[in-house]
């Protein structure tokens, strides 16, 4: 039998299933998209498929009752976490006036629930970095011992918004977790074209924190990562930089054909690492996961999953002259 | 009544708004032990202590991006940036994030964040430490655009900014900062954003300015007077969104309206007020709407030839003024 | 050897005063260009101020610890081969940009005709369309105080105050008489001098008069007159010898009696009161699609007092005795000189009889009072030989001339008209007429 490592980051094993469990709802959500997108129902998607692992393994590892997370628009495994439900990320897709995000104006991916410490997102990229440390900056003016986490994809890491925030946080020495989750690619731009030094990470030193490369489809490996970041954050030691590394095992969204860029082989070859199945291998090794728990847990969740797209999907769309609301305050 | 001059208003204002409410604090560059490079923010350091006047790195997009993730937060962060001239790098922040918050999020979230920023010529600051930017964010519903013209209007508006729930650019003449002084009321008190001021009554033309610019308005006035010609000032005030009931009023009570800004002539915010008077005011109008502003070009040059020419001062006004009176 | 001036420097981008910290150097110093002369304090900044000559100190004009103005005098140095000290401008990064802005030369307020505009009068505004829609203005018959008189709304809006709407048609009326019937004196501020202004240059030596008041008046009355009233024109000569014998009997007692002259003029203004009676064609208005009859017979007489003209008003003149119309012109004359005339006094004018003959005038032809339809102008009384009765003899004769708006009045009825006032006033004499 294979290293139990999960008790010795002190996880116990229903929270390592609960763990996989969030991974698995995130996986075929995304999947169930991908489909009505298909069948013409929704008008668009993008995909966290490859990135489950380190936005769940990131999330159990934070206080999900007091920290912030400001996520981008792959990280359907973070607000799954942060306590978003299946529903309102159907409400999203769907466009319907419940969609706690934005009532329907953004996108599916934009993510934004007030009452979760999810904060609200936009498309251009990185925006959301000085937001993080903003937040920080104000839970230490106040005194309290939340961390922000923000999580950006490795492209995201050239805009200014990035180095600004990070070099800001450094300063003021802020808890923040700066997450990148390198899937290698920007839309079509492989990670060789995006940096010009081999890592995400070595950039971390240039703002005064450390910087850590791990195992994105290990979501025990970015727990530990995130653990300690967060610990570090509380005690007042400032931000750290930790780089997930995975592949990104769907086209950029609904609307890009990734086989004008990359070899179907590649993808191939990704796809023998994707977290849900290496980490159900896992559990079943640690014999957490049984063949029957396995069942049971892919018919609750396609229960939630048909549950959620009925809802949606009969819901009603918001009032035309709605769009008028909620310029200035009300 | 105490006479401060308009950069005591605006120190006056955030000092009281920072003793009011703890939640209030400043960052920008060089506004901690500094106070500022105008000395906006003097004496608040040793006041309230380097946590609460933030010396940031010199990167405006994380001042704004900062100041708006703590607004987002609950605080009342109030942003500087040293120049309007180098808001540019935070424009995404603004127009992007802050603008869109509330809306986004289906009214979740909320950014009230203020940022000052001081505009605006006529100090031999050439290219880039003279612009008038309002313009770049006066179509960007969700924000809030103050310039005030008096020290009493940069107190009660200051504090009414930073009290707002949206996100405020309020932008200060940084010539008025010591040549414009005024009465301000020591007590606490706030002015509404939205609402534009008549600064002087008269019957003869309508001129509608903001900023340094009414006060220009105003000494032409008082000379035009003596010719018997009676103008009427109106004072924007928050030049985003508009006061178009102000607006309208003040353009139909003459008839003959001058409009006049610092800032480039072409898509600037008089422009945007003209489209107000001629979309309501056909009926009452007495001669074409005339704009009074800036040259097209870039920015006020160096050179002081260039730079008067450029800039915007009583005489240009009071030429416009009485033509306008005489047509 | 010469002084130069050292002026407080503007040190930072808003700042508008400094305040001298410490003097850096005495009078009698020697000083090269650059070396700090004093230190100065500023809210931005505190800094030391450098000489911008070389020379010796000369005065320290500022003190330590004063205030002063950015470009204000800190000190003088006296400089080798430098001339005396100039009062050349501030330099540009001292000036003082509102200080500036006062305007260069005083060239104010000596009002340049505004520039030709034409047809602007009929170049309405919408406001101005609006409200003459509003209230049934005929904008025709409206004055335009604006560039090229044109009509603002102003004018407008102060015809409606003032209540004396000239709608198109019957109204000039039917409403109050003043505006129609306005005395070419009347004062009205706002009246341009005219429609068109010639580009008409001043040389060396010529002076210039600005047009103000009851100049600009008269001048815009004319205008409006001449312009829109096609004159005609014509005289008839009278034999009045015999009303000068009846004058010349009875004027010493009548000025014991009375207090006041009996003068020709009052003759002939009740002659023409009653031909007017008779012809009231001649008492009327234009009015656009009709012509309005006055049934009261209000003459108006031409007062002059320097370069002022006045036109009051002598009521029902039909209705007076030779003597009571004698005493009005005596009243009104003497109050046009002492500028007592109020605008009662000059208004409800039906037609005009001018006085010419009194500077000697022996023929000139009257600009009709607008909107009047006729003015008569009484020239000097002159003995001529006269052929009567198969031989010359000296006779008293006058002429009379009669300017005519034609819309109103062909020659026939004008001719009548005259014919009949000589026919009054060759009736006149001792025998059939009374003065009182």
């Amino acid at each position: 039998m294979a290293e139990n490592r999960h008790k010795s980051l002190g996880l116990s094993d229903d929270q390592v299933l609960d763990m996989f469990r969030t991974m698995l709802l995130a996986r075929k959500i995304d999947e169930r998209m991908w489909l009505l997108n298909r069948a013409g129902k929704i008008p668009f998607v993008i995909s966290c498929q490859g990135q489950e692992a380190a936005q769940v393994g990131a999330s159990y590892a934070l206080d999900r009752e007091k920290d912030y997370a400001l996520p981008y628009y792959r990280d359907m495994g973070v607000v799954l976490s942060f306590g978003m439900t299946a529903k309102d990320l159907m409400l999203s897709g769907f466009a319907k006036a419940e969609d706690p995000n934005s009532g329907g104006r953004q996108m599916p991916g934009h993510f934004g629930q007030k009452k979760n410490r999810i904060v609200t997102g936009s498309s251009p990229v990185t925006t959301q970095v000085p937001h993080a440390v903003g937040i920080a900056l104000a839970g230490k003016m106040e005194k309290k011992d939340f961390v922000s986490i923000v999580t950006f994809g490795e492209g995201s890491s050239n805009q200014g918004d990035f180095h600004e925030g990070a070099n800001f946080a450094g300063v003021h020495k802020l808890p923040v977790i700066f997450m990148v989750e390198n899937n290698k690619y920007a839309i079509s731009i492989p990670v060789s074209k995006q940096l010009a030094c081999e890592k995400v990470s070595d950039r971390a030193i240039g703002y005064g924190m450390p910087g850590y490369t791990v195992d994105g489809n290990d979501p025990l490996a970015v727990y530990e990562a995130v653990k300690n970041a967060a610990d570090r954050g509380r005690a007042g030691e400032g931000p750290t930089l930790i780089e997930t590394v995975s592949y990104r095992l769907t086209p950029h969204s609904s609307d890009d054909d990734d086989r004008t860029y990359r070899e179907k082989e590649e993808v191939e070859e990704a796809k023998k690492k994707d977290s849900i199945i290496t980490f159900a291998e896992y559990l079943r090794e640690q014999n957490i996961l049984t063949e029957e728990k396995e069942q049971a847990m892919h018919k609750e969740i396609d229960e939630i999953v048909n549950e959620a797209t009925d809802y949606a999907e009969n819901a009603a769309y918001a009032e035309a002259e709605s769009a008028l609301k909620y310029v200035y305050e009300e | 009544m105490p006479v401060l001059s308009y950069i005591q208003a605006v120190t006056q204002a955030l000092k009281e708004e920072m003793q009011r409410d703890e939640k209030v604090f400043v960052l920008g560059e060089d506004v901690g032990k500094r106070g500022g490079v105008f000395r906006a923010t003097d004496g608040l350091y040793d006041e309230f202590g380097e946590d609460r006047v933030l010396d940031t790195p010199l990167a405006e997009s994380a001042i704004a991006g900062v100041g708006i993730g703590a607004a987002m937060y609950g605080m009342r962060p109030v942003a500087e940036m040293q120049f309007a001239d180098f808001i540019m790098p935070a424009v995404n922040q603004i127009i992007s994030e802050a603008a869109k918050i509330r809306y986004r999020s289906n009214n979740d979230w909320q950014a009230p964040i203020t940022i000052r920023a001081p505009y605006g010529g006529g100090v031999h600051g050439a290219l880039y430490h003279s612009q008038s930017v309002e313009s770049v964010f006066a179509n960007q519903p969700g924000l809030k655009i103050v310039m005030p013209s008096t020290p009493y209007d940069v107190k009660g508006l200051l504090k009414a900014s930073i009290r707002d729930n949206d996100p405020v650019l309020f932008f200060e003449h940084k010539r008025a900062y010591r040549l414009i002084k005024g009465e301000v009321p020591d007590e606490d008190y706030t002015l509404p954003i939205g609402k534009a001021d008549v600064k002087r009554e008269g019957s003869d033309i309508t001129v509608i300015t903001y900023g340094l610019c009414v006060h220009f308005a105003l000494q032409a006035a008082e000379k035009l007077a003596e010719e018997g010609i009676d103008a009427h000032i109106l004072d924007l005030r928050t030049v985003y969104p508009l006061d178009k009931e102000s607006i309208i009023e003040a353009a139909s009570k003459t008839g003959k309206v001058l409009l006049v800004s610092e800032d480039n002539k072409e898509g600037g915010i008089i422009s945007e007020v003209s489209a107000i008077i001629s979309e309501n005011c056909l009926f009452d109008l007495d001669a074409p709407v005339q704009r009074l502003a800036g040259p097209d070009v870039p920015s006020m040059p160096y050179a002081p030839t260039m730079e008067k020419f450029f800039m915007m001062n009583p005489d240009k006004v009071e030429k416009a003024m009485r033509d306008l009176a005489e047509f | 050897m010469g002084l130069e001036k050292i002026n407080m420097p503007q040190l930072g981008e808003s700042v508008t005063e400094g305040t001298i910290s410490t003097w850096l150097v005495q009078p009698g110093d020697t000083v090269n260009k650059y070396d700090p002369i004093a230190e100065v304090m500023t809210d931005k900044v505190n800094a030391e101020v450098p000489s911008s000559f070389t020379g010796t100190i000369k005065e320290l004009v500022a003190q330590e610890g004063d205030t002063i103005e950015v470009g204000d005098l800190m000190c003088y140095v006296e400089v080798e081969g430098a001339g005396s000290v100039s009062d050349d401008e501030p330099s540009p990064a001292q000036e003082d940009p509102v200080a500036e802005e006062k305007p260069n030369k005083e060239e104010k307020p000596v009002k340049k005709p505004a520039k030709q505009e034409k047809g602007s009068k009929k170049r309405y505004s919408p406001a101005v369309i609006t409200l003459a829609q509003e209230h049934e203005i005929d904008l025709n018959q409206v004055e335009g105080s604006g560039r090229g008189g044109r009509i603002t709304r102003k004018d407008i809006e102060k015809l409606i105050e003032s209540g004396n709407i000239p709608t198109a048609g019957s109204a000039p009326a039917k409403e109050e008489p003043k505006q129609e019937q306005q005395a070419p004196a009347q004062p009205a501020p706002a009246a341009a001098s005219g429609s068109a202004v010639p580009n008409v240059q001043a040389g060396e030596g010529d002076i210039e008069i600005p047009v103000t008041g009851v100049r600009k008046a008269i001048a815009s009355n004319m205008v409006k007159s001449k312009t829109e009233i096609p004159h005609a024109w014509m005289m008839v000569e009278v034999d009045v010898t015999n009303l000068v014998e009846l004058r010349n009997a009875k004027k010493k007692q009548f000025k014991d009696q009375e207090g006041f002259s009996l003068t020709y003029f009052a003759f002939f203004v009740k002659a023409v009161a009653q031909a007017l009676k008779e012809y009231p064609q001649l008492n009327s208005s234009w009015a656009g699609d009709k012509i309005i009859q006055r049934k009261a017979i209000n003459l108006n007489i031409a007062v002059a007092k320097e370069d002022q003209l006045f036109v009051p008003v002598i009521r029902n003149a039909d209705e007076k005795s030779i003597k009571g119309i004698a005493k009005d012109i005596t009243d009104l004359a003497g109050k046009a000189r002492q500028g007592k005339l109020t605008s009662k006094d000059m208004e409800g004018g039906t037609f005009t009889v001018n006085n010419t003959g009194s500077f000697g005038s022996v023929q000139s032809m009257g600009v009709i009072n607008h909107p009047q339809a006729a003015i008569l102008q009484v020239e000097s009384i002159v003995k001529k030989p006269v052929y009567q009765n198969g031989m010359f003899g000296a006779r008293d004769m006058v002429n009379l001339c009669l300017s005519l708006d034609h819309r109103v009045l062909d020659g026939l009825v004008a001719g009548n008209f005259l014919a009949r006032v000589k026919e009054i006033l060759e009736k006149m004499s001792e025998e059939n007429t009374s003065v009182y």
